[in-house]
């Protein structure tokens, strides 16, 4: 740093601040840099247009031949009756366990963690395991599903189906998504001004009574979003599903009963989109991508919805 | 004097009602808190476990062999290790200089109102999940980037192979890069660019001479996250990177491989086939543990480096 600011054998000064100011230069070398710069954020642009234009090419003639059947349908061998209707229910299955689990407890470890743990030993522990397991692999929590859920309390959470059950994978989802919602609902916690804390405090609210009446109410709209968001990560999330059995390639209708699915064989939408990419038959390139559109028109639209929620109810103080 | 009544401690602690209803409420979120300690436990735990079956029982020779079947009680720990820091290589190519071009441009150049635009985009590569990435990285990476580039160096090339996984797992990692980077460069304070400007600095250099200096831990720390992610990525080399069942030992990104990741998925796809089967399913907990190490090490020191642009700032 220190060389550039170190005057160089330089033209009289008089000189250079007339040129300087007389004659508008074109700095090509700084344009050049800019136009680097913005090119690698258009690249990113280009792949998701890319990306995009070829699901949409690959998938749409299924649409325009089966239209919603498609969506409705089960799964089959034959590429003309195959469909996606039996993982949307098991993906949607998934998602309401994953919000039964991951709801209160993150937010209400992330409420003891902002609200009333002191800086303690323990306290900082706690957050550096968080932020640890966020980082932690999803293929990992596969593996911690499948020793945990399906293994050892396999006579729990699948008695019919070796414990590969929607309840395994709706818990083990859960788990992975878990220091994801803990981490958005304490930034939406810390971001509520101690001010409004100490109004409630001062006229002696105890602590959950200024929580509930007043925290609560400021955050929640972040905390919303926090948890669509990883609601939107849960439902695209195919690793650790395949370790827990999410990836059955066929799952017997039937006139099963919504208690008997719960703990019996399922598919989900990202593990049927990654069987059906792994088929070597190419009819099934148009299904796949068909598949896509739906996972993908999902997670856009969830995605939105926290954006906007976001957006509508930010508030600066 | 006439006796008043004396306040005493004993009227200032409130309803022992909501004393008591306070000390449930507290200890319910401190068990919520808990609970994230426990989950690690049980990751330590189950993974030791089975991994230590593994390490008891399998022929030392059988983990430096030419390749990884676990099949065929071939456990070479160097393959997997290779393939996974090939993939994760090719991929920061791909990303470092995407994602901190993107966090430059957003952070310094990019007007607030352009950068509400143009962020978005970001946020949106971020939320495709990496299923369609991994069939992207098969039907159009692969046959369009990866194999004519291969094709011109070393002749023919198979569609499955470690260098398309790599450059799917980039796209999947470089909005991960820039928001990292791009925080840590908006936290450099404009007293600092001012300075540069007062001095006579263009943009140009203040952005590269004192911005990016000033930012650097949070820019290393952008890299680091990035690399272990990739490192941790499974269904895009599952899909893509063609080791499907096993591999011999490879280096060439352009030749199918198998990563850590992808090698715990192959033993497990299907339906039943990962129990039972002799030292397969320990060996799945065995690579878990090194994936488990290897993320948690990186994880940590940028978790450091992110701390020193926090401490500076």
């Amino acid at each position: 740093m220190a060389d550039t600011l170190r005057p160089q054998a330089a033209p009289p000064a008089a000189d250079l601040v007339r040129r300087a100011i007389s004659g508008r230069r074109v700095d090509i070398g700084a344009r050049l840099f800019e136009g680097i710069l913005l090119f690698s954020l258009l690249i990113a642009l280009a792949i998701l247009v890319v990306l995009m234009a070829d699901v949409i090419g690959r998938g749409w003639v299924v649409y325009a031949e089966r239209g919603t059947e498609f969506l409705t349908s089960g799964n089959s061998r034959d590429p003309a009756q195959a469909g996606v209707g039996q993982a949307l229910f098991g993906s949607l299955a998934l998602m309401v366990i994953v919000a039964i689990v991951s709801f209160p407890l993150g937010i209400g470890a992330a409420i003891y963690l902002e609200e009333y743990a002191r800086d303690s030993p323990l306290t900082r522990f706690i957050t550096v395991n968080i932020r640890n397991l966020a980082g932690v692999p999803a293929i990992v929590y596969g593996l911690l599903g499948l020793a945990v859920f399906v293994v050892a309390l396999g006579d729990l959470t699948g008695p019919n189906s070796n414990g590969r059950s929607i309840i395994s994978g709706g818990l083990t989802l859960g788990i992975v998504v878990l220091p994801l919602v803990i981490i958005t609902a304490s930034e939406a916690l810390r971001a509520v001004p101690d001010t409004i804390r100490e109004a409630a405090l001062g006229v002696g609210a105890t602590r959950w009574e200024t929580i509930r009446s007043h925290v609560l109410p400021y955050a929640a709209p972040g905390i919303l979003t926090g948890t669509i968001l990883s609601m939107a990560r849960a439902f695209g999330e195919a690793a650790p599903l395949i370790m827990v059995g999410g990836a059955a390639s066929f799952v017997a209708a039937g006139d099963a009963n919504l208690i008997d699915q719960l703990f019996g064989p399922y598919m989900a939408m990202p593990t049927l989109v990654y069987n059906w990419a792994g088929l070597p038959n190419q009819e099934f390139r148009a299904l796949t991508s068909a598949g896509i559109m739906a996972l993908m028109t999902t997670i856009l639209l969830v995605n939105g919805i926290a954006i906007l929620l976001r957006n509508r109810y930010a508030r600066r103080w | 004097m006439t006796d008043q009544p004396r306040l005493t401690h004993e009227d200032l602690r409130g309803s022992s009602a909501r004393r008591r209803r306070e000390l449930m409420v507290r200890s319910l979120f401190l068990s919520a808190a808990a609970v994230s300690v426990i989950i690690s436990a049980l990751i330590i735990v189950s993974l030791v476990g089975e991994a230590w079956n593994f390490i008891s029982q399998v022929d030392p020779g059988n983990l430096r062999t030419d390749g990884w079947f676990p099949r065929r009680d071939m456990f070479d720990i160097g393959t997997i290790v290779a393939g996974t820091l090939v993939v994760a290589g090719v991929g920061l190519i791909v990303a470092i200089p995407l994602g901190l071009g993107a966090a430059i441009y957003l952070a310094e150049y990019a007007s607030p109102r352009w950068r509400g635009t143009l962020k978005p985009i970001l946020e949106m590569l971020a939320a495709v999940p990496s299923v369609v990435l991994g069939f992207f990285a098969l039907v159009v990476i692969s046959p369009t980037i990866a194999q004519p580039v291969c094709d011109a160096f070393t002749g023919a090339s198979p569609i499955f192979s470690m260098g398309a996984a790599g450059l799917a797992v980039g796209i999947l990692i470089t909005p991960l890069v820039a928001s990292i980077a791009e925080d840590a460069m908006y936290a450099v304070p404009n007293s600092l660019r001012e300075a540069a400007y007062g001095l006579g600095a263009r943009k140009r250099a203040t952005s590269l001479r004192v911005v990016i200096p000033a930012a650097v831990s949070g820019i290393m720390a952008a890299i680091i996250v990035g690399a272990s992610r990739a490192i941790g990525e499974t269904m895009i080399v599952a899909m893509a990177a063609g080791g499907t069942g096993g591999s011999l030992f490879q280096l060439n990104p352009c030749q199918p491989g198998q990563t850590m990741t992808a090698a715990i998925t192959a033993l497990a796809t299907g339906s039943d086939r990962v129990r039972g089967a002799d030292l397969a399913y320990p060996s799945l907990f065995f690579v878990g543990i090194l994936l488990f190490v290897f993320t948690l090490v990186l994880n940590m020191i940028s978790e450091r480096f992110v701390r020193r642009v926090r401490l500076r700032y």
